[in-house]
């Protein structure tokens, strides 16, 4: 059974069509790639699925369950995290209480929220991501002091603090530094090798071409090919959408 | 029947100075993101400037206006933005409403203890006789502050519609980040807002001073009043200010005359529930999306 | 950790402080001391549902009015003052619920309009309600509390009454302000949309807001009543609610000391002036103004510069952190 499953997804605004029955499936484990050009409406496939837009048509399937139209916090609990292009983070709260934000939903009842207080094994698991990751020593810094690569860096421990079966990655590499993208890239593929299911939507054709071993291409809304990289970089029509004539 | 038209003009007549301030409130909103909880006091301060000017100096009338609406604009439109708005605006909303807060407690008791707490009275503009238009009477005065206060707030319209900077207005209350880059410098435009509704202060206080009399705590209902008809009329328009201030104008006459004090505040009610369960935009206000 | 230790101790002596000044104080000190700690409760409710949740709130005051009259209603019925309380409490925690769901909806400024809007929908009714209300008089003469021959109706005994009350407000808004629903409020006012993302339930916890804020001013309420004797719906408009945000922003929101600071100052501060013959209201205005100038995140910072002055004093290190 595919882990995720997306059947002709549609979403307008007004009159603007931003998705029109785009479908496709993610197996688990696999690392899929996301491209087209700007407008085709990437971001509002991963909105679509996370919850923060509601879809006009078509639905979101995750591990055979209908999450289609769910508010975002319940997509969370369902096991999807993502990032976001643009950084969105808490800025007023700590890199480490950011960590444990992304934890704290997942388990338990609001209830037992107000109650429990010990967190020993959620600030132990925020603590080895950021290990990872290597800003382990920025613990106790605001969100709002970090540079915008350890921002990014922060991103991406907090969608996988909650162990997610799904991880969507909304540009991942966008503004940031070579250096940084080799080391972004190996995490990935590290956690992608651990089992951790990506789907990621990147600009940066080497990196795309690189770590993901298929990819879906978007246009203007709808999908246009789909293929191992090398069928993509030869696929006329992927050429003529981000060329045009 | 003749009595409801006389009364609905009459709540027109007042609706539209309401409206006036109401306005100057939408704008400020609008373009800086300032609730000025001082505008009431705004209105108050140009009319003892109009007694000072008009009655203690005895200023020729046209003059007197003049040099009210000068005052005003400097001290309330550039002096406050530069003073407070520029440096509190960085700061999110809160700050800037607690500073007007104060602005307003500090102006009406700064009237009241070195002018004075007594209320003025100021002569009539217009002449109070009445005029008979068919089977309704109505006073030059309803007339005059109708037929004024329209030149003014269509002055405005024409101003934001048809001049290059009443549009750049139009793009900073739309899209800030946007105008910015776009070349306009927001930081002027927002002291233009600024001295734009000082001036509509001004006029509304030239209009009311005789209807109301001058006295240091008008402001307070004034104030409270330009902030109902924002909220029901519409906060994002310049036309929902308009039709709120009329429609508290003519719903505080009417039923002044029409319904009892017991039931009075029940009709208040009764409307302000209504807008915001169906339309907490304001009946002539514009949802706004919400990414 | 650092923000937990640093918390308490303050706390600690200001309750030592409470406890001992009714001894040196006059009846009307006493009184305005008073005062001040129904606001503190009535300031740490708002600062709960604004400053830690970012949910505005301009109907404090409404909530408020919920314990005042049930306290006072109940009262006269010969309802004991805790049971009226009580009453008070779970009104005002149920409206809180119902005024979460726009929040739910409609955000910011829309926000202000509908809590305003509720806001002036509660003092007309109080005004209107006669039978119910004592419309526009009030009601005069609400007991103070009693337990059997022992009565608090002394200034003094009143006094301690309410600063135990005080303490559990206190006490228990530091519970659920430091659990991890202190977070998700934090969250929510941080990043509305990422909050939801990594799984905080926007409803759950703006209703919770909303409600807990209202609980506060409900207690808070509920205390005011026997405190000033009497009531009437002209404690209850808008400028009281005004009033509160004033405290908040003010002594600093979000932040755990802020709504005592700013109790503090925006009660004793005008009391403190009343020495200067009129001018006492310019000069308040023209401090808060000032104080909005330069200290807009609210005089809580002075507190910090204190703090952090004796902390470099007595040891080298410090945290880049901003403690709650």
């Amino acid at each position: 059974m595919a882990l995720l499953e997306i059947r002709n997804l549609t979403k307008h605004f007004f009159r603007l069509s931003a998705l029109s029955g785009v479908s496709l499936s993610v197996e688990p484990g696999e690392l899929l790639g996301v491209i087209g050009p700007n407008g085709s409406g990437k971001t509002t496939l991963f909105n679509c699925v996370t919850g923060v837009l509601a879809p006009s048509g078509g639905h979101v399937l995750f591990r055979g369950e209908d999450i289609t139209g769910r508010s975002p916090d319940i997509v969370y609990q369902r096991g999807v995290a993502r990032t976001f292009q643009l950084i969105q983070l808490f800025p007023e709260m700590t890199v480490l209480e950011n960590m444990l934000v992304a934890a704290q939903e997942r388990t338990g009842t609001l209830l037992s929220r107000l109650v429990r207080r010990e967190e020993t094994r959620e600030t132990a698991r925020a603590r080895g991501l950021l290990e990872f990751l290597g800003i382990a020593r920025l613990e106790d810094n605001l969100a709002s002091n970090l540079s915008y690569g350890q921002q990014k860096l922060l991103d991406f421990g907090m969608a996988l603090m909650p162990d997610p079966q799904l991880i969507l990655l909304d540009e991942p590499m966008a503004g940031v530094n070579p250096t940084m993208i080799n080391n972004l890239m190996g995490h990935i593929l590290e956690l992608n090798g651990r089992g951790y299911t990506f789907v990621v939507i990147e600009h940066n054709m080497e990196v795309v071409m690189s770590l993901c071993r298929r990819i879906v291409v978007l246009s203007q809304g709808e999908r246009i090919a789909e293929g191992t990289p090398a069928e993509i970089a030869d696929n006329p029509l992927v050429l003529d959408a981000y060329f045009g004539r | 029947m003749g009595d409801f038209v006389q009364l609905t003009i009459a709540g027109v007549s007042i609706g539209a100075i309401y409206a006036m301030a109401a306005i100057g409130f939408v704008l400020l909103w609008q373009t800086s993101n300032t609730i000025n909880f001082a505008q009431g006091e705004f209105v108050v301060l140009p009319a003892f400037a109009m007694v000072l000017f008009f009655v203690i100096l005895r200023f020729p009338f046209v003059a007197a206006m003049l040099a009210t609406v000068i005052v005003s604009t400097l001290l309330l439109g550039v002096g406050v933005k530069e003073l407070l708005v520029t440096r509190l605006l960085k700061m999110g909303v809160l700050p800037l409403v607690i500073a007007t807060i104060g602005l307003s407690l500090l102006i009406r008791y700064s009237l009241q203890q070195f002018w004075t707490p007594l209320a003025l009275p100021f002569p009539a503009i217009f002449s109070r006789e009445p005029i008979r238009l068919g089977t309704v009477i109505v006073s030059l005065e309803e007339i005059g502050n109708i037929l004024f206060a329209a030149v003014v707030i269509g002055a405005l319209q024409l101003f934001i519609t048809r001049t290059k900077l009443g549009r750049a207005m139009q793009a900073v209350a739309q899209n800030r980040a946007l105008a910015s880059v776009l070349g306009i410098n927001v930081g002027r435009l927002v002291t233009i807002t600024f001295v734009l509704n000082a001036a509509l202060t001004a006029l509304a206080a030239i209009l009311i001073a005789p209807v109301y009399l001058v006295k240091y705590d008008i402001g307070v209902s004034l104030g409270l009043k330009a902030f109902y008809a924002a909220i029901i009329g519409g906060f994002n328009q310049i036309r929902g200010a308009l039709l709120g201030g009329l429609l508290v104008g003519v719903v505080e006459t009417l039923s002044a005359a029409y319904i009892s004090s017991h039931f009075r505040d029940a009709f208040a009610l009764v409307i302000l529930i209504a807008v915001l369960l169906l339309k907490p935009e304001g009946i002539w206000g514009v949802k706004e999306e919400w990414a | 950790m650092g923000v937990v230790a640093r918390g308490r101790w303050p706390l600690m002596a200001a309750l030592a402080l409470g406890l001992l000044l009714p001894l040196v104080l006059d009846q009307y000190k006493l009184y305005v001391l008073s005062l001040t700690l129904v606001y503190v409760i009535l300031a740490i409710g708002l600062n709960l549902t604004l400053g830690y949740a970012g949910q505005i709130s301009l109907c404090h005051a409404a909530f408020m009015a919920f314990g005042s009259y049930a306290v006072a209603i109940l009262g006269q019925h010969g309802v004991p003052f805790e049971a009226g309380l009580v009453v008070g409490v779970v009104l005002a925690f149920g409206w809180g619920l119902v005024l979460g769901f726009p929040a739910l909806q409609v955000k910011h400024h829309y926000l202000a309009m509908v809590t305003l809007g509720f806001n002036i929908i509660v003092f007309l009714v109080l005004r209107n309600w006669e039978s119910l209300t004592g419309g526009s008089f009030g009601i005069s003469s609400v007991a103070r509390p009693a337990w059997g021959p022992f009565s608090f109706k002394s200034d003094r005994a009143f006094y301690y009454y309410i600063l135990a009350w005080a303490a559990i407000v206190v006490a228990s808004a530091y519970w659920i302000l430091h659990s991890r629903w202190g977070r998700a409020f934090r969250a929510i006012r941080e990043n509305e949309m990422r909050a939801e993302v990594v799984g905080v339930s926007l409803r759950n916890y703006k209703l919770m807001a909303f409600a807990i804020g209202a609980a506060y001013a409900g207690t808070g309420g509920a205390l005011f009543a026997p405190l000033l004797g009497y009531i009437d719906p002209g404690a209850f408009t808008l400028d009281r609610s005004i009033q509160f945000l004033m405290m908040v922003v003010l002594g600093g929101l979000g932040r755990f000391e802020g709504p005592l600071i700013g109790a503090l100052v925006v009660t004793v501060l005008p009391e403190v002036l009343r020495g200067s013959e009129g001018l006492y209201l310019i000069i308040y205005a023209l401090s808060v103004i000032l104080m909005m100038l330069f200290m807009p995140k609210g005089l809580v910072g002075l507190w910090d510069l204190v703090w952090r002055f004796s902390k470099s004093a007595t040891s080298p290190s410090t945290s880049s952190a901003s403690p709650r």
